[in-house]
């Protein structure tokens, strides 16, 4: 019984995702390898070696592997599937485009987002956006399985020694080409990684004002910035902040949310965190319900203020 | 050129669920079901091409009980130009609807699949990406922007770190993220209208399709509760409970 973990890179490197990958694999009871696709990615593939626990990496570099394009990463994954009985993504925007190509293609059912191992063959996952959790069994050969990353632990990045296996990268599927990238500019932490976060809500009230409240108290805690739906939406913050069920799933050490009433879809994605604050002027706001400190204050001023007093 | 729609019946987004007193799944008796919203979106954009006349007819397909009619409805209201029904009384997974839908298209040979990114119950974020598979489609998840030009379409997807733009050749699947448009409200005048437009029911079997379940559910229970805390009065003393008491700074 041998698990594979599809590897998160972007090419020069090897995202955190799938640390916790590895770990769920771990627990599913055999060996672990780790497939690197992409294309240059030798420094990723190397990364991979050297996480503990795992004992072979196989790297496919090519160019129809650099943009991640679903439908060659799938098919260079099963490539190579029959020999695993695991196959697990990290429920990362990439984990989730590709995993499910892979399931149907090997007729076999995908378990989405588990947050745990009870066995070889038994999950649990999260539905209705986390107000219930689902323990699953599969009755396939093959688990083919995407892991939402707060529910394990990351693996040592280091301490493993595996020997890297080249494999030849699979043909372009000729149906879809990679047309251009705009990716976020920060310095900050990655969400979905930070330690602590800083999430503002539609009490902000406009991209600018968003920007002059929250980012002084990042840059004061060294965190990752997030938001609502609704700021979202508003236009307030980008696309990639969401925090909640149909966008980033978080668990910092410290969440700090301001102006966020507390819909149970963004409950749904910070909840597992492990201290909450909650800064809102409105005291019925059910984001008070899971705070573990909640601030009855307007944000404009308690926020400022909190800079300073840090 | 066709557009299939598939729409999926769920409790209502604004239901809070509870989960059964067996354990066996959640409360679902007496509570307000509509379509995923997601789908919406779906639907929203398929009509909008169809307006921009990129598109000739729109066709929306649901999969499950008998009232899942209502839900077809809906999207005939927003403007979808007939309904398909798969009737069964059976669970649906995700792999079975993807084969039921697979069928469809086959027969029905559209030239873009639009689907919701997930259905807001199950979360599992799996159908169109698998459809895209059993059919040898190239997929674009996560759409905010979706611009067809001659027998191609651009695809603008919400990605982690940003946005990507990928390009397929039709026919293509896309699945819809929350910014890719905002559906308009259904008229009075439309919903009469929706409940003329044809609407033709299929059983699985009719397709072909074995929809056994290949994921057993043995139990559900309820997250672990997370209790609140307290109210602190004043700045000063968040900061103090946060070094002293919570020690995460």
């Amino acid at each position: 019984m041998t698990a594979l973990v599809i590897a998160e890179h972007d090419n020069a490197s090897l995202k955190g995702a799938t640390l916790n990958t590895v770990t769920a694999a771990k627990a599913c009871g055999g060996d672990v390898h780790v497939l690197v696709a992409g294309e240059g990615a030798a420094a990723a593939a190397q990364a991979a070696a050297q996480i503990a626990g795992v004992s072979k990496v196989i790297h496919a570099d090519g160019a129809s592997l650099k943009d991640g394009l679903a439908e060659n990463v799938a098919a260079q994954v099963l490539a190579i599937a029959g020999n695993y009985s695991h196959i697990l993504f990290p429920a990362t925007a990439g984990g989730k485009n590709v995993a499910p190509r892979v399931a149907a293609k090997l007729d076999v059912a995908q378990i989405s987002e588990i947050t745990k191992v009870d066995s070889a063959d038994t999950f649990e996952r999260p539905i209705y956006a986390g107000n219930a959790i689902a323990t699953v069994q599969s009755a396939d050969a093959v688990k083919v399985i995407t892991v939402r990353t707060t529910g394990f632990d990351a693996a040592a990045a280091t301490g493993g020694s595996a020997a890297v296996e080249s494999v030849a990268a699979v043909a372009d599927s000729g149906k879809s080409s990679f047309a251009g990238r705009e990716v976020t500019k920060s310095d900050r932490p990655e969400l979905t990684a930070a330690k602590i976060i800083v999430s503002g809500g539609r009490a902000l009230g406009s991209a600018e004002k968003f920007n002059e409240v929250m980012t002084p108290l990042a840059d004061k805690l060294g965190a990752a910035i997030g938001a609502s739906r609704a700021a979202v939406d508003a236009g307030y913050a980008p696309n990639d902040l969401q925090v909640g069920q149909t966008g980033k799933i978080v668990a910092p050490q410290l969440y700090i949310a301001a102006g966020i009433s507390g819909a149970i879809q963004h409950l749904a994605g910070m909840k597992d965190s492990k201290v909450i604050v909650a800064i809102n002027k409105d005291p019925e706001a059910p984001i008070f319900s899971v705070a573990d400190y909640g601030l009855e204050a307007d944000l404009f001023a308690a926020v400022p203020e909190l800079v300073k007093a840090l | 050129m066709k557009v299939l729609v598939p729409v999926k019946r769920v409790v209502d987004y604004n239901v809070k669920v509870r989960v059964n007193s067996d354990g066996t799944g959640v409360d679902i008796a007496n509570v307000k079901m509509s379509m995923n919203p997601f789908d919406e979106i779906a639907v929203e954009e398929a009509v909008r091409l169809k307006e921009k006349g990129v598109v000739t007819e729109v066709i929306a397909v649901s999969c499950g009980v008998d009232k899942c009619q209502e839900t077809l409805r809906t999207a005939m209201a927003i403007g979808a130009d007939r309904g398909i029904l798969v009737e069964t009384d059976a669970e649906l997974q995700p792999l079975a609807v993807a084969k039921l839908l697979k069928a469809l298209v086959d027969k029905e040979q559209p030239g873009l699949i639009i689907l919701g990114k997930q259905a807001i119950d199950d979360d599992s974020n799996q159908t169109g990406q698998m459809l895209a598979a059993l059919c040898d489609l190239p997929q674009a998840t996560f759409a905010s922007k979706v611009e067809v030009a001659g027998d191609k379409v651009s695809v603008t997807r919400e990605v982690d770190g940003g946005l990507e733009t990928v390009q397929l050749s039709l026919p293509a699947v896309v699945t819809t993220d929350l910014r890719l448009n905002e559906p308009r409200y259904v008229t009075l005048p439309n919903i009469m209208k929706a409940k003329k437009k044809q609407l033709d029911t299929v059983k699985p079997a009719d397709l072909g399709v074995d929809v056994a379940p290949r994921i057993k559910t043995l139990k559900v229970s309820e997250p672990p509760k997370r209790s609140a805390g307290i109210k602190v009065p004043d700045v000063a003393t968040l900061v103090d409970k946060l070094k002293n008491e919570a020690k995460v700074i």
